[in-house]
């Protein structure tokens, strides 16, 4: 007999996710839902005893990404190839509180570690656990997405990245 | 004495995950490059934004249709065996009250023959009542706002009832979002904080002549003993982890105070 654990104490944080990520809360909520009955289908490959609310925030992400993909052309691809300097017209200076406006601009990938990590306080190895990437793509994502946003909350233009290694 | 810092460095810096040796050597280094000091800074106000900006999910109440979502039962056929075998157990911060959406219900009455309503309610008190920081949306120091609030949104004139003769003081209430609307959820504490809940919802428009019957009813599902009651158009349902017989003596008093009160009585 397997205890089956309960997913409602993870209910909050995969709330706050998803509203963070998609930016409505309609939105957010049926992506929790879509998760949710994932989880309930799949619930006997989570392996007791690791974590569940990482377990969950990686379904969360498979379905996010799934979504992306269906409204997106197939020939466009969603790694780091779509992160090409924003046009003029999308620069004009947000303000420093407009965090919203802000986490829209970032391209998806860029994003979730933002939010993963920034928000949801994930380890740079959870974070790249949940979304199937190295950590060396972790931090070279969590990089350009934290000089974009500031960047954009201060109104500078978005100039070629120089990476300090 | 700095080794060269690099970026991972800084970005660790801003999220709290270097050691505190390395934390020394980056904050000398930050010290001495006031460019990288700069954006230090700036990723870290970006994690503040993020929580000032999102942080309020967390306490809002939770929809009643994912609370539900959460605790379905697997259904799909190549889970149902495995899935009927899962053992329900109290878990965590809110394992009880599950019961009433397992398979429990073969020793219990079966769900269908409880109101909606009442299935909602223990899954409410389950999940609300453990809280520690925020029980409650609107604190029992608020108690006059609190009522017409809560009596506004769910469109008639509420009453917490009264039950500190019986050792329970009011903590607060919260709004909740019911099948048929907006739900008022009162929450009771006595002095070893045991906890009881009163859910009041009103019947969706029309089906309220169905509703005539003012019994008290009981059902128990996991250690959640819910006493419930409907007074017209009104459903009432008291949830709480104490003996019977106390829940009891606590529904009883809400009923007088309450029969013939809502709805203008």
């Amino acid at each position: 007999m397997r205890a089956r654990p309960d997913l409602i104490e993870h209910l909050p944080r995969l709330r706050r996710y998803a509203r963070a990520l998609t930016g409505e809360a309609a939105r957010a909520d049926d992506l929790v839902q879509d998760t949710l009955e994932r989880a309930l289908a799949k619930l006997d490959l989570w392996q007791p005893g690791t974590d569940l609310r990482a377990w969950l925030f990686t379904l969360m992400h498979n379905l996010f990404l799934n979504q992306i993909r269906a409204h997106r052309p197939p020939d466009s691809a969603l790694d780091e190839a779509l992160d090409i300097p924003v046009s003029g017209g999308q620069m004009e200076a947000l303000g420093a509180r407009d965090i919203h406006a802000a986490l829209a601009r970032l391209p998806e990938p860029q994003r979730e570690v933002m939010l993963l990590v920034g928000l949801e306080q994930f380890s740079y190895d959870e974070a790249a656990r949940i979304l199937g990437v190295p950590l060396g793509t972790v931090m070279s994502r969590l990089s350009r997405a934290r000089e974009r946003m500031r960047q954009m909350l201060a109104g500078e233009p978005v100039v070629q990245l120089k990476v300090v290694k | 004495m700095t080794d060269r810092v690099n970026e991972d460095d800084l970005h660790a810096f801003v999220d709290g995950s270097l050691s505190d040796a390395r934390r020394l050597e980056v904050e000398a280094w930050l010290a001495a490059h006031p460019a990288d000091a700069g954006r230090v800074q700036a990723w870290a106000s970006q994690n503040q934004s993020l929580h000032a900006a999102f942080d309020s999910v967390l306490n809002e109440p939770l929809p009643i249709h994912l609370v539900r979502a959460a605790r379905r039962q697997p259904a799909r056929t190549p889970y149902k065996a495995i899935a009927a075998a899962l053992a329900f157990v109290a878990s965590g911060l809110v394992g009880y009250g599950i019961g009433l959406v397992s398979d429990r219900s073969a020793v219990n009455p079966p769900l269908a023959s409880t109101q909606p309503f009442v299935r909602d309610a223990a899954i409410a008190h389950a999940v609300f009542s453990p809280e520690v920081r925020h029980p409650v949306e609107v604190e029992a120091a608020h108690a006059e706002h609190l009522v017409s609030w809560l009596s506004k949104r769910v469109g008639t004139e509420l009453k917490a009832p009264d039950f500190a003769v019986l050792g329970f003081d009011l903590l607060g209430g919260r709004l909740l979002t019911g099948e048929s609307g907006p739900v008022a959820q009162f929450m009771y504490q006595d002095g070893i904080g045991r906890r009881v809940t009163l859910y009041v919802r009103r019947a969706a428009a029309g089906k309220a002549a169905e509703n005539h019957e003012t019994s008290f009813r009981h059902v128990t599902e996991n250690g959640v003993e819910v006493f419930y009651w409907i007074d017209r158009d009104f459903g009432y349902a008291l949830s709480g982890q104490i003996a019977p017989a106390d829940i009891r003596k606590l529904a009883g008093a809400a009923y007088t105070q309450l029969v013939g009160h809502a709805g203008g009585g």
